[in-house]
């Protein structure tokens, strides 16, 4: 019971920064709203799907999981940051449950995502998206969007626990999020992707994620890689099993990161 | 009773090529402040970091309150208060918002939390800086409130790690004041220090450790003695030379001894700033025009100087210079 307590402290700790720092809100925000304007815009012209309602209905998934995918370089600088400033080292030194602050920051962290997808949702309606796959069915795309983010807000404790020095941390982190991302079918089709590319796209974690948001808003996935895989057939069970696997492999790993902290 | 017992600790880095601690032991009397004392790098900070259970030694026994550090370190948290050399705060909360947070940390309920903050804003004198963020305090203010934040219920043994080092004249003076009351009332400190003077003012019983080692133990009397008090140093024109070491001599009761190149004349005394009064009147009187005077305290590296017979200096600048390799390297 006191475990749980310890961890609602710490994440209301993580509410309480966002409201004394509303420009992280904020800006959190409009990132990927500019992306979903700048995607819609930009490329939206010249991309045709051949569907109704056009680029938009295949681009919104694929924005929502490249934003969830980026909570790992939030939660990894954010721990590297409490590294540095001796407050790992207070925590640990308090009679409070070994993984509270961990999964404290993981839960906070995933708070932030739901009001950022939130906005960009209705960004995204502004502009034309409309997902037609039942209010069950988009509930359930978001859930999965939210348990993503969550289960990579766990590889990214473990690297902000590693990391030796916090200005590292924030590049690292963009360094693997950011071409997991484009490698995927999340903006364009993988077919026109180098043939071992394909293959990686196909299994990329984020492409099965979008292609599961795609199936769940009501729409084909036309951007999927070499047709026939598991993982492009399944999208839905693959994106579960990459989930549990990687919080099975990270909230171990992290708690004894951070039980061990030398800081 | 003890309330700290470390005996025989180990601690080594970097797969053993750095010996942080080599078989040190010590203790702490219930209800008494030890300061261990020494340079950077002796091993304040690994010691502290033992004993407050963020670090496992390599070998050795350590018990805080009768409670075993390595076995049973969740309890061992239960009873300590840490304040580190880092104000250990969050700097974007405000000092009232970190407290509530530690407070609740500490399995306090809601209103308990915030009674107990602002108590503890009271009495280290944050009441009024209470609703501002952390990063708009002062060193000493982020001190006092660090030392706040591991006094939330009352621990049985509080260790503080160099809690004055980085901050100014005053703000030491202010953290001496704090850390005074705290020792009136009764508790149980470890307290790492650079500064002599500092575990002179505030603790019961010196440790001086060197290389991981307890070198010397006592009262600050004891190592005094075996340091040796003030010295008065004079600097004067070179044919005043031997009529101000007359002067010195006398005043001072000691013999004094002469630097030809510098011009300088010491003597240890024992009366400190009434000698150095003598001194001036006697020379003012012999019509001699003192270029500069003054009277030395012995230091930290006096202390070493007497102790180990080498200079703590040596290890610092050492230190500086990788220090200074490392930035360039970034």
């Amino acid at each position: 019971m006191s475990a749980f307590q310890d961890t609602m402290v710490i994440t209301q700790r993580q509410l309480r920064l966002l409201t004394r720092v509303p420009e992280v809100l904020l800006f959190s925000t409009i990132q990927p709203i500019m992306f979903v304007l700048l995607f819609r815009y930009v490329f939206g012209g010249s991309i045709d799907t051949g569907q109704p309602g056009g680029y938009v209905q295949l681009l919104m998934p694929g924005i929502f999981v490249q934003t969830v995918a980026f909570t790992l370089a939030g939660t990894a600088s954010g721990l590297a940051e409490d590294m540095k400033k001796g407050l790992i080292d207070r925590f640990r030194s308090l009679p409070i449950s070994q993984s509270a602050l961990v999964v404290g920051r993981t839960l906070g962290d995933s708070l932030l995502n739901i009001v950022v997808l939130f906005a960009m949702g209705i960004t995204g309606w502004l502009v034309g998206w409309r997902p037609s796959g039942g209010a069950f069915n988009v509930f359930l795309g978001f859930a999965f969007l939210l348990g993503f983010g969550y289960a990579l807000s766990w590889i990214g404790a473990f690297v902000g626990l590693s990391a030796k020095d916090f200005r590292v941390v924030q590049n690292v982190s963009f360094l693997v999020t950011f071409p997991l991302t484009f490698l995927s079918n999340a903006f364009a089709p993988t077919t026109g992707m180098p043939r071992p590319l394909q293959y990686f796209a196909e299994w990329n974690p984020v492409s099965t994620m979008v292609a599961a948001c795609r199936e769940l808003f009501g729409l084909e996935n036309q951007f999927g890689a070499t047709a026939g895989s598991f993982p492009s057939e399944n999208p839905l069970i693959t994106s579960l099993i990459y989930m549990v696997l990687i919080m099975a492999v990270f909230v171990p790993l992290s708690v004894r990161k951070y039980r061990k902290a030398a800081g | 009773m003890k309330s700290v017992i470390a005996e025989d600790l180990v601690k080594t880095y970097d797969k053993g090529n750095v010996k942080a601690l080599d078989h040190l032991s010590l203790d702490v009397e219930e209800g008494t402040v030890l300061s261990v004392l020494g340079p950077n790098g002796a091993g304040k900070t690994t010691t502290v970091r033992i004993l407050s259970t963020l670090l496992r030694p390599d070998s050795g026994r350590a018990t805080v309150a009768g409670i075993d550090v390595i076995k049973d370190p969740d309890k061992v948290r239960e009873v300590i208060g840490l304040s580190g050399q880092y104000a250990a705060v969050d700097e974007i909360l405000t000092g009232y918002d970190n407290l509530v947070m530690f407070g609740r940390l500490y399995h306090l309920g809601k209103k308990q939390a915030v009674v107990r903050a602002n108590e503890l804003l009271e009495r280290f004198s944050l009441t009024e800086a209470a609703k501002r963020p952390i990063k708009t305090y002062s060193g000493g203010m982020r001190r006092r409130l660090d030392l706040a934040a591991s006094l939330i219920v009352k621990p049985k043994v509080l260790f503080l790690d160099e809690p004055t080092t980085g901050l100014d004249p005053r703000g030491r003076q202010e953290m001496w004041g704090v850390i005074q009351e705290l020792v009136k009332g009764g508790v149980t400190l470890l307290l790492t220090t650079q500064y002599l003077e500092e575990a002179d003012q505030l603790a019961d019983e010196i440790a001086v450790i060197d290389n991981g080692k307890v070198i010397a133990r006592g009262t600050s009397d004891v190592l005094k003695k075996q340091v040796g008090g003030e010295r008065l140093e004079v600097v004067v024109e070179s044919q005043h030379v031997a009529k101000t070491l007359e002067i010195v001599e006398k005043i001072s009761g000691h013999s004094a001894s002469l630097d030809e190149g510098l011009r300088l004349i010491a003597s240890p005394v024992s009366t400190g700033s009434a000698a150095l009064f003598e001194v001036l009147k006697a020379l003012d009187a012999a019509g001699i025009h003192a270029l500069d005077v003054g009277l030395k305290r012995p230091s930290l590296d006096d202390v070493f100087l007497a102790l180990t017979g080498h200079v703590a200096e040596e290890k610092k600048a050492e230190e500086e210079k990788t220090s200074k390799r490392v930035k360039e390297k970034k």
